[in-house]
């Protein structure tokens, strides 16, 4: 087993005295900025490579992993007590997760995500070590055909957050649609909806719709009630950490979020965020009682934070064995590669093999700081809720308005983040829900530059959806996904008059 | 202090002061601040380039903190848009350019050009690399000028941005190919790691980038470079050029750094002085080696100059191909 023995020579690197503190200076700092809205690994690490240049580079890569790790553990803590998402692969989490928080079980929610993150996290690092080829391979079978039906995929699982009123929850959708086109468009570089406004010419970014709707809006929503002060939120209720049931409902979650998101790290065009929508579509289905989602199912936090970390170990395979970048923060890690000479690649796993299987191990050992760093801040954490709703409401601002703000330093963002907000306040004001907004925003784009990417590639023949094979295989699921409920309501409506007739 | 500067400093504190780092001590500070915008997706060149620059500034000491800020679409024009707008008058940012921008803003028919900027130097050129997938069945660059000459429209080329380095030369080939330029089938990609996975995926014929971008994937064998794009063969890179395989063309994408319009010459002065700094750094020179890319360094009113007979010659290669009306 060369793999086995390559992992223990790692781990003989891993837990030297020194290594283990980069370790866990990482995972503390990633926590951090996980948890603060706006800031993430991609700002942090490019802040610190000048810092590291002198450092070895083991001990550097070390510490960038697990910053990388805990910036996803940390994002779920905002998004769960104050349905303030820290990173953008954690929105999904504030759906169920603020209702949870809001019922009591906040800490519960917490622990169910750290744990989510750690089970994820573990066997995310277990399938770069013995699967990362076959995962490079299926990242480069996915081309402009087969994002698209990806994408029409993921379109699906909107079904999953509508509401209670379709017409409302469409209207969101086409919404977060409308929000996505503004900006200069990839294919031709024409600009569209930006109403002759230089900086609505980058288009409008998703950080800022994300905060704006969920925090922005929950404050002055908050604001705008007579009974403010009436303290609504329940800190603590019932057993802080998790009890038996929820356990019993989290571990399959986790497990299917896990193998949700790793291939999605993977893909050059994923990203954190898909996985934890069709996460949540999933559990929603899966669930015996889909009734309670929306009202705190914590199958619907479980999955997602197991999905967005997964995604993250995943992010790592193309890294290092083909030096394909797909993500920000992956991105800065090639340049932090090549800061140290070194090109990731086929070669390097025989060329800087110590660095590669120390790396390795230390992404275990992380998880396991980080579980132990975040389960008892967990009951921590939630004492949050203590605070007197307006100052709580008022530091929700603050974080938001620096956050945005230190996304590209621009005043235009803050005046969007409070338009956003007064927008995200009239649909809650109006019971519209907000999660299909983010979902068409986020989906729309890649949707439609993958669509005329695979058009332009084949010379305007539309059958490429259907030609290729895994573009065709991943359309039929969507269409099950979508006509499978009508049918069995058809079945059932149909067994139900037979019943009657008979 | 913003908030960059606070967390840069905390965690300076946190490596510093806890593991008694020995930093280079740093002479008196002329900028508290650098942000150096990369108007393209992470991982391409103006965003490698942006890095370097961050680096050998950073390695002056002669700045407290640089940042690279990506601002990605549409080659670079959306940043430009932002350079001359909000940045307009500041005299802390600096934006990575070049040739690809040249021809984006026309192609893009943008109504911010160069001319809204204030020209610091040509910092770097780089010769661009034909690529097509390890398994492809075309070996040589007559294949691909064979397919490309049969049906233009069945070579589909993957590459940075509209109007691009990459797509001008996609359509130098063809013209020189004596193919039908308006047939080309280019697919723009925004950053370097997308196009490239398209390239290596086989979801595209062939691939146009510079040769540093794709330099490990070429010796790994991944990807098989059929020609590049220099006058003649470049030291230490083992590819024929296009020339000497019968397409006459050559092309070199040039990067540069410019700063927001509506600087003084003082500001300008002092922007230029750090730039001078870094392109003379150790950091700087090992980049330039490391990477393969040739030092073209053409500071102050030379520059000024160049972009205008390079916006010339750009125009017209792209009217020539059809790319611009």
């Amino acid at each position: 087993m060369d793999v086995l023995a390559s992992l223990l020579q790692g781990f003989a690197t891993a837990v030297t005295p020194m290594n283990l503190m980069w370790c866990l200076l990482g995972t503390t700092l990633g926590t951090a900025i996980g948890i603060l809205p706006g800031i993430g690994p991609a700002l942090t690490i490019a802040l610190l490579l000048p810092i590291t240049a002198k450092l070895d580079p083991t001990g550097a890569f070390i510490m960038f992993a697990g910053l990388y790790y805990g910036a996803m553990y940390g994002s779920s803590t905002t998004s769960i007590l104050l349905n303030t998402p820290g990173e953008s692969g954690s929105i999904i989490t504030a759906v169920e997760g603020n209702v949870m928080a809001k019922n009591g079980r906040g800490a519960a929610a917490l622990a169910t995500a750290a744990i989510g993150s750690f089970v994820a996290g573990t066997l995310g690092t277990i399938a770069i070590t013995f699967l990362a080829p076959l995962f490079v391979k299926l990242a480069l079978l996915f081309g402009p055909a087969e994002y698209f039906a990806l994408m029409v995929l993921a379109f699906t699982t909107v079904s999953a957050l509508l509401g209670l009123s379709l017409s409302r929850g469409i209207t969101s959708l086409l919404l977060g649609l409308a929000i996505g086109l503004v900006g200069t468009d990839v294919l031709t570089g024409q600009p569209r909806l930006t109403f002759d406004i230089l900086s609505l010419l980058r288009g409008i970014d998703i950080v800022v719709v994300a905060v704006g709707l969920f925090a922005v809006g929950e404050a002055l929503y908050m604001a705008s009630r007579p009974d403010m002060r009436a303290g609504e939120i329940v800190p603590i209720r019932g057993s802080i950490f998790m009890t038996a049931e929820e356990w019993r409902r989290s571990w399959k979650p986790w497990l299917r979020g896990t193998a949700l998101g790793f291939p999605f790290g993977a893909l050059p065009a994923g990203g954190t965020e898909i996985p934890t929508f069709l996460s949540y579509f999933l559990e929603k289905r899966m669930s015996k009682k889909p009734e309670e989602f929306g009202k705190g199912a914590i199958e619907g936090v479980a999955g997602p934070e197991a999905a967005n970390n997964a995604a993250v170990a995943g992010v790592l395979v193309p890294l290092l064995t083909l030096g394909l970048p797909t993500s920000a923060t992956a991105a800065i890690l090639l340049a932090a590669f090549e800061q140290y000479n070194l090109k990731p690649g086929p070669l390097l796993f025989s060329s800087s093999s110590t660095l590669v299987w120390g790396l390795i191990a230390s992404l275990y050992i992380g998880n396991v700081m980080l579980l132990i760093l975040n389960l008892p801040l967990a009951g921590l954490w939630v004492r949050l809720l203590a605070i007197p709703q307006p100052l709580l409401y008022g530091g929700i601002l603050l974080f938001s308005t620096l956050g945005v703000y230190s996304l590209n330093n621009s005043t235009f963002d803050l005046v969007l983040l409070f338009l956003v907000g007064i927008l995200g306040f009239l649909m809650r004001r109006y019971d519209f829900p907000v999660a299909p907004c983010i979902i068409g925003l986020i989906l729309g784009r890649l949707a439609e530059a993958q669509f005329r990417r695979a058009l332009t590639i084949s010379q305007g023949d539309a059958t490429v959806f259907f030609t290729h094979p895994l573009s065709l295989a991943l359309l039929i699921i969507a269409a099950l996904v979508f006509v499978g409920p009508l049918f069995y309501r058809w079945r059932a409506a149909k067994l139900q008059s037979a019943k009657t007739a008979g | 202090m913003n908030r960059r500067t606070l967390i840069a400093s905390a965690v300076a504190l946190l490596l510093a002061g806890g593991l008694s780092l020995n930093l280079a001590s740093t002479p008196a500070l002329a900028l508290d601040e650098l942000r150096i915008i990369a108007p393209a997706a992470p991982g391409g060149g103006w965003d490698q380039t942006a890095r370097a620059m961050q680096e050998a500034v950073q390695s002056g000491g002669a700045v407290k903190a640089v940042t690279v800020e990506n601002i990605p679409g549409a080659g670079g024009t959306v940043g430009l848009a932002q350079l001359a707008g909000q940045e307009q008058g500041k005299d802390n940012v600096l934006m990575v350019n070049g040739l690809v921008m040249v021809g984006a803003i026309l192609t893009n028919k943008s109504a911010v050009t160069l001319e809204n900027t204030t020209p610091i130097a040509r910092l770097t050129g780089e010769y661009e690399v034909i690529v097509v997938p390890g398994s492809s069945e075309l070996k040589t660059l007559a294949d691909l000028v064979a397919k490309l000459k049969a049906d233009p429209g069945a070579v589909a080329w993957g590459g940075g941005s509209a109007g691009g380095t990459d797509h001008i030369l996609a359509g130098l080939v063809a013209k020189a190919s004596g193919a039908d330029v308006s047939k080309l089938n280019y697919v723009p990609f925004s950053g370097g790691g997308e196009a490239l996975a398209a390239v290596m995926g086989g979801h595209v014929v062939a691939g146009i980038s510079g040769y540093s971008e794709w330099e490990g994937q070429i010796k790994s064998g991944e990807l098989r470079a059929l020609g590049i794009s220099a006058p003649e063969r470049v030291a230490g890179i083992d590819i024929p050029t296009l020339k000497e395989q019968g397409v006459d063309v050559e092309l070199a994408n040039w990067r540069a750094i410019v700063a927001p319009p509506g600087l003084n010459d003082e500001q300008k002065k002092a922007l230029l002085a750090t730039v001078d700094a870094a392109v003379k750094s150790d950091s700087w020179k090992k980049v330039l080696a490391a990477k393969n890319w040739t030092d073209l360094y053409l500071p102050g009113d030379d520059f000024t100059k160049l972009v205008a007979s390079e916006n010339a010659r750009v125009t017209e290669i792209l009217k020539g191909i059809g790319l611009v009306q």
